[in-house]
């Protein structure tokens, strides 16, 4: 209970008294999960919507590639691009291993699934007599692409939330391919485990604070977002 | 109600344009930036032990020696298995480890090169205040043998580090793998998480002095229990990965980092670190 109380107030004490480590950390934890939920976002929603709304055969099986991708465990997707990432592997020449962006690909890779697969299912959900009467109305494709964005605008989000939340709370991938280096790829996540095996304690639970200070902020803004004015 | 809803999606995906163009914008400077580096100097991969990262001493000399050199320095902090593997494949550049014998393997394949000593601490055996196993004043084989025959809980790192094939050393000397032991514990994790899985189950453990001294605060019911015996020499050293085996090695920057860590100033500075704070040092000065 000590222990909690001394960490509360030393997350204060980090996030006031301007020491830079920590901030490099949050901003660094910002940039690359923001940037990776706009990555996923921009290629999934579409991926999604082609997948909740079309027919096609193999889509079945894309599908199911999907699911499965949902349930990817980070540190099996930080271990593949490690390897595609090594010096001595086929992307080695970018010298891209332990570097940001290789974060931000471990964590396109485990939250593109999930922002596919849920965006697939809220449009999927829609009535599918909304179509039939938007063509009958004489909508052009935008405009009703446009009509079935909105109806389906909460399950979109729900995605875009699920993503993010999966993004936020990944370590192992992160420590794999970022490696932890000390103003170049340390993140909240990576810092907390270094912290505790450093045995600084209350050091990480003041870390693990500001990870879910940032974690609710967001997510509390994305569910306003989802729920709109209470109409109802 | 419905303008209202497609405005405020509208307004969501302007300001996500606009966030995005400076996140692109930020990213694409910072990429020249390191691009720039690239021309001048490379980024230096270090790939060492936990201990030089736990117990702070790497906190000390990296920023000394990319302030001499202007060489920017990646470190990696894993076990020594890991460590000498990343040489092996020539994904680091310099490794700063200590497990000999390993090593040693890799200078003959040709692996790594200019392999200089740097310093030493020593291993401890670390266990439960009042020594239930009365291990106390015997030698480390001593010890170790009366564990194999089930007088106490002893933790393994278990992780292929330099701490873990010492274990297997001393294990191997008194004639045996004590793995199928009830009272074994492999905890395959760094030397701070094994050292409070020992203080929770009350086991013996064998861990370097510097990350025993720098974690101690958080361990108040363990203590050393054996020290100063000549099998426990924890011996560092320093080397270079082979460019004639590796060819993306950045061997400039590799080749003044080792001669960074023999020079007098850092050993200077090794044999200070840590007597303020723990009233002695962590390492002890150890070049050829």
């Amino acid at each position: 209970m000590e222990l909690l109380l001394s960490g509360f107030t030393h997350a204060l004490y980090l996030l006031f008294s301007g020491e830079k480590d920590v901030y490099t950390i949050t901003l660094l934890t910002l940039k690359v999960s923001f940037t990776a939920v706009m990555i996923s976002s921009f290629i999934g929603l579409p991926l999604g919507g082609v997948l909740g709304l079309t027919s096609f055969s193999g889509r079945r099986f894309l599908l199911v590639l999907v699911n499965i991708g949902m349930g990817l465990p980070p540190v099996v997707a930080g271990l593949w691009i490690t390897m595609l990432l090594w010096r001595s592997g086929p992307l080695g020449d970018y010298s891209l291993l332990f570097t940001p962006p290789a974060i931000i690909c471990a964590q396109v890779l485990v939250s593109l699934p999930i922002i596919i697969g849920l965006t697939c299912s809220a449009f999927q959900k829609l009535d599918s007599q909304i179509l039939l009467h938007l063509k009958a109305l004489g909508a052009t494709r935008s405009q009703a692409f446009l009509i079935l964005l909105k109806e389906a605008k909460i399950g979109i989000l729900a995605a875009i939330i699920a993503g993010f939340g999966r993004i936020m709370a990944e370590v192992g991938a992160a420590m794999m391919v970022g490696g932890n280096i000390q103003g170049d790829t340390r993140i909240l996540t990576t810092s907390i485990v270094m912290e505790v095996s450093k045995g600084n304690f209350e050091v990480a639970l003041a870390l693990s604070f500001i990870l879910m200070i940032l974690s609710f902020t967001i997510t509390f803004f994305l569910t306003f977002l989802q729920q709109g004015k209470e109409t109802r | 109600m419905e303008t209202n809803l497609l405005q405020k999606i509208l307004t969501f995906s302007c300001l996500l344009i606009v966030f995005l163009s400076t996140m692109i914008g930020c990213e694409s400077n910072t990429s020249k930036k390191s691009n720039a580096k690239i021309e001048e100097t490379k980024d230096l991969i270090l790939a060492t032990t936990t201990s030089t990262q736990d117990s702070g001493l790497l906190d000390v000399l990296i920023p000394m020696f990319e302030k001499e050199y202007s060489i920017h320095v990646k470190t990696i902090a894993v076990g020594s298995g890991q460590a000498l593997e990343m040489g092996t494949k020539g994904e680091a550049d310099v490794l700063l480890v200590h497990a000999p014998s390993s090593e040693e393997k890799l200078v003959r394949s040709g692996d790594v090169i200019n392999r200089q000593r740097v310093m030493y601490n020593d291993f401890i055996l670390v266990g439960p205040s009042d020594d239930p196993a009365s291990l106390s004043g015997k030698t480390i084989t001593e010890s170790f043998y009366s564990l194999a025959n089930g007088n106490g809980i002893f933790v393994s790192r278990g992780d292929d580090s330099g701490t873990h094939k010492k274990e297997l050393t001393i294990w191997d000397s008194i004639g045996g793998h004590p793995a199928s032991m009830e009272s074994y514990i492999e905890s395959g994790q760094g030397m701070g998480a094994t050292l409070h899985i020992a203080a929770e189950k009350g086991g013996y453990v064998l861990t370097d002095r510097a990350t025993f001294l720098a974690q101690q605060k958080n361990f108040p019911h363990l203590s050393i229990i054996i020290e100063g015996d000549k099998d426990l020499l924890n011996i560092y050293h320093v080397m270079q990965v082979n460019k004639e085996k590796h060819e993306k090695v950045y061997t400039f920057g590799a080749k003044a980092f080792v001669d960074f860590m023999v020079s007098d100033d850092t050993q200077k500075v090794i044999s200070e670190f840590g007597k303020e704070e723990f009233g002695q040092s962590l390492f002890t000065s150890y070049t050829e």
